[in-house]
């Protein structure tokens, strides 16, 4: 039996191999994200470890309202460290965030999501080398790390400005660069400024006489673990005391905090590649058992039992899955170690440790590419077990069967599966929101799969008779309504990845099409300053643009927000400082429900009304709010709004922003008044912000313009999926026609000898595909199209106001699909043109 | 149609010193030992002869189905030999007809959708007078809109001729029309066939192991191992037997 099986494996290679390409495909890209996240944090772990080579015991104080920014220490805790018996060396350290240098093109440098370090060289001197120049020593003097020195164009001697979070531009003179130990450029990317001392404690932390981290050296003798425990005695549970190597390690799982980013990028890439796969091969071995139905019969006939014949096809899918994980593990691992490259080239300085392959890849690329192949073909095989053994004696195809009960099926999974999206899109489903509505989609999905062959047959022949002009055109469109199942499978293949696609930009098109409806009836302000949000978070700008920008001629309001996180009755929230409330309140319509919207005194606070419902708060009630900075303070809520799509949250007046993390707002609002011209008070405005070249200012529709270029990265990760899910697709349609063109060689042959011309043998297969995948092509985009709508409508209280079709997108896929049926048809097209005709109608 | 070839002889096909041989060395089996014949225009001509005799070889190569190893074959003025793909392929539409002993109807398509396959795939429209004539002879009037699979087998080789015939092409060739039907469904082909012939003009060519069926023909050409070995003109089916029976022996004389 096992012979007989592997034998017929080999007969029909071709088609196993287009079948078993997906699960490659699939495989590929969970390895690929095993091998890349392995290999990354490896080396990161390796530079974590030299990093933290000269620090025995490390001293942190316990994060409070914001993980990102380091809690202080009082630097006389140095003194008290000193006295700790065993303590060799103890060194205060300074290290922040956001000290942006501005390159020799005026613009703030960048990093691909590294943290941009302001330091105090004394904090860095243990693993910091000096490559030129000397270290700084007065208060306008810095040294920059090499990498950014490069990146910057900045030289030993050069006069630099620097951003930094509680100072807005400053002129600093570059006395020394630097690299690391290991020859390193950069720690895996970041930027770092090294200042004195106090200048660091300044213009990073806004307070002389704190440190960040405070690190000890061991004296020969003492073990780093004796020293922490010691320290920690001796400064009490207030602070975070870690070993060197308890540090690292935390450092390190940060990191891969960030990395599993990557991980679920390639793994999404993963899940739809196999998901659309198994379409393929359930679609591959239903036509294989049809095919060998009379051998199969024949096998029941000599005493083969149904167990058997199930084994039969399921040993088959097994032997394909196994060498489908072999290859795309092969292919994983090249592909990782690719991306593993591209990636520490983007953070140059992180030198890569060797490409491995954990043992979690290979575990999952077998059980992935195998349990894949054998779940979808599961079906033919139990069809397999259902031939009877009269079926050997027969010359009968297999009955087309009626489709009643896979329509029921389907309609039933389909309701079942928008029943769970609209769960999960409702809220109900709380902290389950995304399993609910992925278990939605692919619900819909394999409910609309199990829907398209009842489909098939009037969609077939709309789309068909666009081709019916022709004799081949027309034969072609008949082929393609022949046998419904097989032609739905393969278009359902194609219908997944367009749907996926088309749902995403309709989200994005409404979103769009919602955000100019809300720039036209809820924004009053006429311009905006902001930066755009990227790697590095939200840029912030001097707070004296706003003063100056009141007073411009023209000029009729200016607000601002701050931006920061507090701790509300313990809980982490975001808030926001404004200037001039009531400005605000003006610009952008918002309504007062209880209490007043007039200007914030001290420690006063206004709401949205949705958050003081859940909180159960009035006009009149006091919150605990712990700042950044400071005591908590008792604040008093002295008004509510009606939230509406463009602001809602804890707004607090402007002398809060003096215990926040950044003194600095990331937004500007401007009201120009009624007479004026808008160009001209913006080119002024832009004039006054020519010293924050993080930020700048745009009128209302260049604004949305500006934001919703931001889905342009989204859209483009979102067609890499398209290009591989088209892919797949193409596979099946070869399949498919392959077999087609197999199945009718006698008709071909007919055709030819009654006068079809090979081109037109090759036009009507080429029909046949493209007729298959426009029909994917539409199924996909209507299914899309409602998922998209399911979303949008679900979100409606959340600014979704509009819906939109991104029509000139859909019609691209579509013509997408087209050329992708006529690419899919070449090789099926060319094998009908040189068909034998004496051979393929000759009987004797 | 026919006009390129009306002024030249009465002759609608014709091959001259035909060899065709299969495969090489060892395994080389020579179908054709240098055949020539003429197929007069408006006649009914039976190819006859034993299994292997080269019957169909001889009638797939003057088909244009098939190509020859020496030799010339004319279909009307037109040499085969020298055609491309496309002017074969051109030549078996516009002027050659094909009828099968599988009769080879497209399943998916009508009775009449069969009948004028050649005609679209060429683009064409047949000629009304003709088409109707066709049917009526063929009785498949009530039966146009009928799918093969609703046809019985006899129906089916009906919609063959009409298939072969609506074209009005130089020759029309049948390979053992009347070998997957039943007797009396094979004579109402046979006799429709001869009709054409009479009525019509058409020039058919039949390629059969039947005596029976032969006998229909104007002219039997008998084959035996490639080469002709004799023919009758009128022949009956008794003649046919007894000529059948005696090849072997005549070729041996021969």
């Amino acid at each position: 039996m096992l012979r007989a099986t592997l034998k017929s494996l080999l007969s029909r290679k071709l088609r196993l191999i287009l079948s078993g390409l997906a699960v490659v495909l699939g495989v590929m890209f969970v390895s690929g994200a095993f091998v890349l996240t392995d290999t990354l944090s490896r080396s990161f772990d390796s530079m974590f470890a030299t990093v933290y080579s000269g620090v025995d015991v490390q001293i942190t104080a316990k994060q409070t309202v914001d993980p990102e920014l380091p809690a202080t220490m009082p630097a006389s805790l140095v003194g008290r460290l000193k006295a700790v018996p065993g303590a060799a060396a103890v060194t205060g350290s300074v290290d922040a965030d956001n000290a942006r240098l501005i390159g020799s093109d005026g613009k703030a440098v960048t990093t691909a999501g590294g943290p941009r370090f302001g330091s105090n060289w004394d904090g860095i001197s243990g693993v910091a080398v000096l490559r030129e120049g000397r270290i700084p020593q007065a208060k306008n003097e810095i040294a920059i790390n090499a990498g950014l020195a490069q990146t910057a164009g900045v030289h030993v001697g050069q006069q630099a400005a620097v951003l930094t979070p509680q100072r807005p531009k400053a002129t600093y003179t570059v006395v020394g660069i630097f690299g690391y130990t290991g020859g390193r450029d950069s720690l895996a990317g970041a930027t770092q400024i090294a200042f004195t001392t106090p200048e660091a404690q300044r213009v990073m932390l806004g307070q002389t006489g704190v440190y960040t981290t405070i690190d000890l050296k061991a004296a020969s003798g003492v073990s780093p673990v004796t020293l922490r425990d010691r320290v920690a005695t001796a400064i009490g549970g207030q602070y975070q005391v870690r070993t060197g190597e308890q540090a690292a390690a935390a450092s390190a799982a940060d990191i891969q905090q960030g990395l599993s980013f990557f991980n679920k990028i390639l793994l999404g890439f993963a899940g739809v590649a196999l998901f659309v796969g198994t379409f393929l091969i359930l679609n591959t071995f239903s036509i294989i058992v049809a095919q060998r139905t009379r051998e199969l019969a024949l096998m029941r006939a000599l005493g083969g039992s149904r167990r058997q014949m199930i084994g039969s096809v399921l040993v088959e899918a097994l032997v394909i899955g196994a060498l489908a994980a072999v290859t795309g593990l092969g292919l994983g691992l090249g592909v990782g170690a690719l991306l593993a490259k591209v990636f520490s080239g983007q953070l140059d300085g992180l030198p890569l440790a060797g490409v491995g392959l954990p043992a979690a890849a290979v575990i999952a690329s077998f059980a992935v590419g195998i349990g894949v192949t054998l779940i979808a073909a599961l079906l033919p095989a139990l069809r397999a077990a259902r031939i009877s053994p009269i079926a050997a004696m027969q010359d009968v195809a297999t009955p087309d069967r009626p489709l009643t009960k896979l329509s029921v099926g389907g309609a039933v999974t389909t309701a079942i599966g928008a029943a769970l999206l609209a769960w999960g899109l409702s809220g109900n489903a709380h902290n389950n929101t995304a399993w609910f509505v992925l278990a939605g989609v692919l619900g819909s999905f394999i409910g609309v799969a199990l829907l398209t062959p009842l489909l098939a047959r009037p969609v077939v022949a709309l789309v068909g008779s666009l081709f019916a002009w022709s004799m081949p055109g027309k034969l072609g469109r008949i082929n393609s309504g022949r046998n419904p199942r097989r032609t739905a499978i393969t278009a359902a293949a194609l219908m997944v990845g367009l749907a996926l696609i088309t749902g995403v930009n309709v989200i994005l098109a409404s979103a769009t099409a919602s955000l100019h409806q809300l720039g036209d009836t809820q924004v009053k302000a006429d311009l905006i300053i902001s930066g755009d949000q990227g790697s590095n978070g939200m840029p912030t700008f001097d707070p004296a643009v706003l003063e100056k920008t009141k007073k411009l001629p023209d000029v009729q309001e200016v607000s601002g927000e701050y931006d920061d996180m507090a701790l509300v009755n313990g809980k982490r929230t975001q808030v926001g400082a404004i200037l001039d409330l009531p400005a605000l309140v003006d610009m952008f319509q918002l309504h007062a429900t209880e209490g007043s919207l007039g200007a914030l005194g001290h420690n006063q606070v206004v709401l949205d009304a949705d958050r003081a419902k859940s909180l159960g708060l009035h006009a009149g009630s006091t919150v605990t709010m712990q700042l950044t900075r400071g005591d908590p303070q008792t604040m008093t809520v002295t008004g509510i709004y009606a939230k509406n799509d463009v602001f809602g949250g804890w707004l607090l007046a402007s002398d809060a922003v003096a215990n926040f993390r950044q003194p600095q707002p990331s937004w500007g609002f401007v009201k120009v008044s009624n007479t004026a011209a808008v160009a001209s008070v913006k080119a002024s405005v832009a004039q006054l912000l020519a010293d924050s070249p993080e930020v700048n200012v745009a009128d209302r529709s260049g604004f949305i313009d500006q934001q919703t270029k931001q889905f342009d990265s989204l859209l483009t990760m979102i067609q890499i999926l398209l290009a591989l899910a088209i892919l797949i697709a193409v596979l099946g349609i070869v399949n498919t026609l392959a077999l087609s063109v197999l199945e009718r060689t006698r008709e071909l042959g007919l055709l030819r000898a009654v006068g079809l011309r090979r081109a037109q043998a090759m036009g009507m297969v080429t029909v046949e595909a493209v007729v298959i995948s426009l029909f994917g092509a539409l199924l996909g985009l209507a299914v899309g199209t409602a998922l998209g709508a399911a979303v949008v409508r679900a979100l409606h209280d959340d600014g979704f106001t509009n819906f939109a079709l991104p029509g000139g997108q859909m019609v691209v896929y579509l013509l997408l699909a087209a050329i992708a049926g006529v690419l899919a048809a070449v090789l099926p097209a060319i094998r009908a043109a040189r068909i034998n005709v004496l051979g393929a109608i000759a009987y004797e | 149609m026919g006009a390129t070839t009306a002024t030249t002889t009465s002759v609608a096909a014709r091959a001259t010193e035909l060899w065709k041989v299969y495969g090489s060395g060892e395994a080389q089996v020579t179908a054709l030992r240098g055949v020539s014949v003429e197929l007069h225009r408006g006649r009914f001509t039976a190819i006859m002869g034993p299994s292997g005799s080269g019957k169909s070889t001889l009638m797939h190569c003057m088909a244009g189905l098939d190509s020859v190893t020496r030799g010339d074959v004319y279909i009307g003025g037109t040499r085969l030999s020298g055609l491309s793909d496309a002017g074969l392929t051109r030549l078996r539409r516009d002027q050659v007809g094909f009828i099968f002993q599988q009769f080879n109807l497209l399943p998916t398509l009508s009775a009449q959708e069969n009948i004028l396959l050649p005609l679209s795939i060429a683009g064409r429209k047949p000629d009304p007078a003709w088409y109707r004539t066709v049917i009526e002879t063929t009785g498949l009037a009530d039966r146009l809109r009928h799918r093969p699979n609703q046809l019985s087998g006899g129906q089916q080789q009906r919609v063959a001729c009409a298939r072969a015939l609506v074209s009005r092409p130089e020759v029309v060739f049948a390979d053992e029309p009347t070998g997957n039907l039943d007797s009396r469904s094979g004579a109402e082909i046979l006799a429709f066939l001869r009709r054409s012939v009479r009525e019509f003009g058409q020039t058919i060519v039949m390629v059969t192991h039947d005596p029976n069926a032969a006998s229909y023909a104007d002219r039997v050409i008998f084959l035996n191992d490639g080469q002709i070995v004799t023919e009758l003109t009128a022949p009956t089916a008794d003649a046919v037997l007894d000529t059948m029976k005696r090849l072997d022996v005549m070729a041996g004389n021969a």
